[in-house]
């Protein structure tokens, strides 16, 4: 158990966001590949799929507002936005995208809209959190969170 | 055993593999580019399989963009791109006499085996499951540079799988040689007290408590 009250809080804030299903494994992945040479590598990815992923969401409410629905287009979006979700450990994000491209292979338009609703809402939830997590993170400085297996 | 591809090269050899990646993806290009950096290996990351003929000089352009010419060992790509899917890389790098050689890792995120399929056929070295993890990397590097010290693709690895089997084998003979010879255990032997034949000879031989017995009461 940390010592350093920040440490400590990091540590509680990190095993919340697994335990309540926000990320998966892969978080853990690319803590791994966090080291001194690079300390703030996650904090890197995950803004950067932040910024990247916009733009995706941006195509696919503007693809939802034109009716009839081009379900082709929809997967092939929602497809690119699962895989970065996916890099970064985004598990409702990811589990949210799923549902959707099943919607969309069933040409159910309802079933997408709402399951995009619900995406976005997911979607920023953990921004928020893992915005707040490095912030803590940052605060608290170079901790192993994960150990890489030498 | 972990190992980077800097530790499995013959000693004298101080030169990193050279990985060409190719993914639309900006954050997946990221975090495999760190973990093949991780992995010591020098990385060359595009965006798209048209950029990658163009770094590897098969666009059929000349000295288009100048670049430095390093010599590629492994290329990694996603399957699912626009323009050109990696599938369609693959073929034209296996269809290229100067490329063919270099192995080639087929990325998705999607498990189909049909798509497996065609992309072995087609002579992909593997195919990864994305998210790829360091694990997987790791591995690649491994068979990357035993397939490299050895003569021809098949031939490496067919070498490296009957050693391993020898060294099994040998090491099993040694194991049974080693541990003490069990004695000849049959039900028909079982001993008053279950033991090995050794500890019922041991009892057997004792004097039978009755001629002691008699000979005390003898005695009194």
């Amino acid at each position: 158990m940390e010592r350093n009250p920040l440490r400590r809080q990091l540590q509680i804030m990190r095993k919340s966001l697994f335990d309540q299903g926000y990320l998966d494994e892969q978080f853990v992945q690319l803590e791994e590949l966090q080291d001194e040479s690079n300390p703030n590598f996650v904090e890197e990815v995950v803004t950067l799929y932040y910024r990247d992923s916009a733009r995706l969401i941006l195509n696919i409410e503007q693809a939802l507002e034109r009716k009839p629905y081009n379900f082709h287009k929809l997967d092939a979006y929602m497809h690119q936005f699962k895989g970065s979700s996916s890099s970064i450990g985004a598990k409702k994000v990811k589990a949210e995208s799923t549902l959707f491209r099943e919607y969309c292979k069933s040409g159910n338009g309802e079933g997408c809209m709402r399951c995009f609703q619900q995406l976005k809402k997911e979607y920023t939830t953990l921004r928020k959190k893992l915005e707040a997590y490095f912030q803590v993170a940052r605060q608290a400085g170079p901790m192993e969170t994960a150990c890489r297996p030498k | 055993m972990e190992a980077a591809a800097a530790d499995i090269l013959p000693s004298g050899s101080s030169q990193e593999l050279h990985v060409l990646a190719v993914d639309d993806s900006y954050v997946d290009r990221k975090v495999i580019e760190k973990l093949l950096k991780i992995s010591s290996c020098k990385v060359t990351a595009v965006e798209s399989g048209a950029r990658a003929l163009q770094f590897l000089g098969l666009d059929g352009e000349k000295g288009s963009l100048g670049f430095d010419g390093l010599k590629v060992n492994l290329i990694m790509t996603d399957y699912s791109m626009p323009g050109m899917t990696g599938y369609e890389l693959l073929k034209k790098i296996k269809r290229s006499s100067a490329f063919r050689e270099i192995p080639v890792v087929i990325m998705s995120s999607e498990n189909i085996l049909t798509r497996i399929d065609s992309c072995l056929e087609e002579g992909a070295e593997e195919f990864l499951v994305k998210p790829v993890k360091l694990s997987d990397v790791r591995r690649l590097m491994k068979d990357c540079v035993m397939r490299g010290e050895t003569e021809g693709n098949n031939a490496g690895r067919r070498v490296d799988k009957r050693k391993f089997e020898d060294d099994n084998h040998t090491s099993s003979l040694s194991s049974s040689s080693s541990s003490t010879p069990s004695p000849p255990s049959s039900p028909s032997t079982t001993a008053p007290f279950g033991g090995d034949v050794a500890t019922s000879e041991l009892v057997s031989s004792l004097p039978p408590h009755s001629s002691k017995r008699a000979k005390f009461h003898d005695g009194d």
